[in-house]
């Protein structure tokens, strides 16, 4: 079924070009991993971006794949990451949005304004990370119970219990 | 009464109320219209439904940081257990998300009895959700009659890895042994016999007229409302969208096959039934495609009739067991596999296939270790369920219930 001659002629340098034109160097860390371009976005300009690609008649970006969280304890000041997938299905493309933020103040603009679909996406991340989406309608936990204190995916929380003294596998796993 | 002096619940009646007083209705989490463990606290005014908040999670296993811990291989039984009616789809598409972050390219046999499987686990997936529609109607009969059929796939998914529901089915790279000759003639018997019955599963309920009533107009989602929602699969499709991941972009050869993507218009349980119903045809057609492409193959070579695998691969698949047994190499690299020492490549992959009930996303990121650094399961019914309340709110509480059983949530796939 020859799908690809159906759909538009948008390119990954077609969007990056554009958004670099309307966002100028604000957008950062552009990568095309495995043909999804990639690109990080400031924390505060997550919603501007996402309305741009959603509204601007030429993007269409109007269908949010995915959206999780991510933990890299290492990177001090922007320990935690959000990661968009959205998907132009007119065209039948896909990118791949990152906004990162400190751990100890974690605060990303909601998009469930936007796409609905980012309500429970957003409390699952928010469950399992902690990322405060400001101006969410109901931010709260959602796989785990509501009297959980911490945030479960992060990652100095291990799998397996660390007292445990009768079991070493320190060989395997991370 | 202590009770009548309680304050209204906050929710304004409308003026033909007859009860002026609304009852809270607790639907679930082991109620049998709920196919599953979730809850639906549900505010109602007669039979209308005003308000419904849904609870979720009653089983959730943390596959996600489970599978920060685990080596690649052994993150296929994690994925068995997401959408378990359609086990074999979430076990290729981890296989094809590894393979992507490989680089990895398959031969066409391999691929070919991928669609095969995928493609009968996707007739599983629908008779089950079709089927507990007419139940919920109360039409009991055929849904008894069309698990016979179900079984028959189990049975073909058993000749192929040893288990039926939560299937392990396959390797990185293609299939840990050939396919039997026995497989084959079942799905022989299965593809000349399969049609007869679907067409009469059809003629029971398709014009039923009980069915239709209670059916047409029920739960319906505009198409504008079901994209915002990230509905995607037979849901999406039924109000009038027709992205198919299969069409759009597509995997393990799908670009070979000819087929049509069914869609409905008003997004309702019936248009649902009917897309999964015609999906089913589809499906049928494609795995008579599929088991045509391959005897063309094995005819053209008769080597082809060996390949199960990717060769370059073999870092990945584990060695034949008469070797392992044999040849010191061969004992070796099973070790380093079933120990999951095996180091994949950094990377970010996202990859997607057209599950039983809709895109089903693996995000997977390596950080070049043993196990990945992060895994994120797109779970289509997770995502759309969340569209529930607004879909059945003003609704009749039988038709909620309907709408439930026709929007196939899986409680594996919804809670992870």
């Amino acid at each position: 079924m020859p799908a690809a001659a159906v759909f538009g002629l948008m390119t990954n340098e077609i969007l990056k070009s554009r958004l670099t034109e309307k966002f100028g160097a604000q957008l950062t860390d552009w990568d095309e991993p495995y043909g999804m371009l990639t690109f990080t976005a400031p924390a505060d300009m997550n919603l501007k971006v996402m309305q741009y690609l959603y509204d601007d008649e030429t993007m269409r970006f109007r269908f949010l794949t995915d959206l999780t969280a991510v933990h890299y304890p290492d990177r001090k000041g922007e320990e935690l990451c959000v990661v968009y997938h959205l998907h132009n299905l007119i065209d039948n493309i896909r990118l791949r949005m990152k906004v990162y933020v400190p751990v100890e103040k974690p605060d990303v603009y909601t998009a469930s304004a936007l796409f609905s679909a980012a309500n429970w996406m957003e409390r699952e991340s928010y469950d399992f990370f902690g990322v405060n989406f400001v101006g969410h309608p109901n931010l709260v936990r959602i796989l785990n119970v509501d009297e959980m204190d911490y945030f479960p995916m992060r990652k100095e929380y291990q799998m397996e219990d660390p007292t445990r003294k009768d079991k070493d596998d320190e060989m395997f796993g991370r | 009464m202590e009770l009548q002096t309680q304050p209204q619940q906050h929710i304004k009646l409308s003026e033909e109320s007859l009860q002026k007083q609304t009852t809270t209705l607790n639907l679930g989490p082991t109620h049998p219209a709920t196919h599953g463990v979730f809850q639906n606290i549900m505010e109602i005014d007669g039979e209308r439904v005003l308000e419904t908040v849904p609870t979720i999670g009653y089983i959730h296993r943390a596959f996600e940081k489970i599978a920060e811990r685990r080596p690649y291989y052994q993150i296929t039984t994690l994925t068995d257990r997401l959408n378990y009616c359609s086990a074999p789809i979430n076990n290729m598409g981890w296989h094809m998300t590894i393979e992507k972050l490989l680089n990895l390219k398959l031969p066409k046999r391999v691929e070919y009895l991928r669609v095969v499987l995928m493609e009968l686990s996707r007739i599983a997936d629908h008779l089950v959700c079709n089927s507990v529609i007419a139940v919920d109607t109360g039409a009991l009969t055929p849904f008894t009659y069309v698990f016979q059929w179900r079984e028959k796939i189990y049975e073909m998914f058993e000749e192929v890895c040893g288990s039926r529901l939560t299937t392990n089915i396959g390797r990185v790279g293609g299939f840990e042994r050939n396919f039997s000759a026995v497989f084959f003639t079942k799905l022989h018997d299965f593809i000349a016999q399969f049609p007869a019955i679907l067409r009469e599963f059809e003629s029971l309920l398709n014009r039923n007229r009980i069915f239709m009533d209670r059916c047409i107009g029920a739960g319906p989602i505009s198409a504008e409302r079901a994209l915002n929602y990230g509905f995607t699969g037979p849901n999406l499709r039924a109000s009038g969208i027709d992205y198919d991941v299969r069409v759009a972009q597509p995997y393990s050869s799908y670009e070979d096959f000819d087929f049509k993507i069914p869609i409905g218009t008003t997004g309702d349980v019936y248009d649902r039934f009917m897309v999964r119903n015609g999906e089913m045809w589809e499906s049928v057609s494609i795995i008579q495609q599929a088991i045509d492409k391959i005897e063309k193959l094995e005819k053209a070579d008769p080597s082809q009739k060996e390949i199960f695998y990717a060769k370059e691969a073999d870092k990945y698949h584990i060695p034949p067991k008469a070797d392992v047994y044999s040849k010191m190499e061969a004992l070796i690299w099973h070790f380093k596999m079933i120990m999951g020492e095996i180091d994949a490549p950094a990377g970010e992959v996202y990859h997607a296939v057209e599950g039983g009930n809709g895109e089903v996303g693996y995000y997977l990121i390596s950080d070049g270790g043993r196990t990945p650094y992060r895994l994120h399961f797109r779970r289509p019914c997770f995502i759309y369920y969340q569209a529930y309340p607004e879909i059945v709110r003003n609704g009749l509480l039988s038709d909620a219930v309907v709408t439930l059983s026709s929007l196939n949530v899986i409680a594996g796939e919804l809670d992870a």
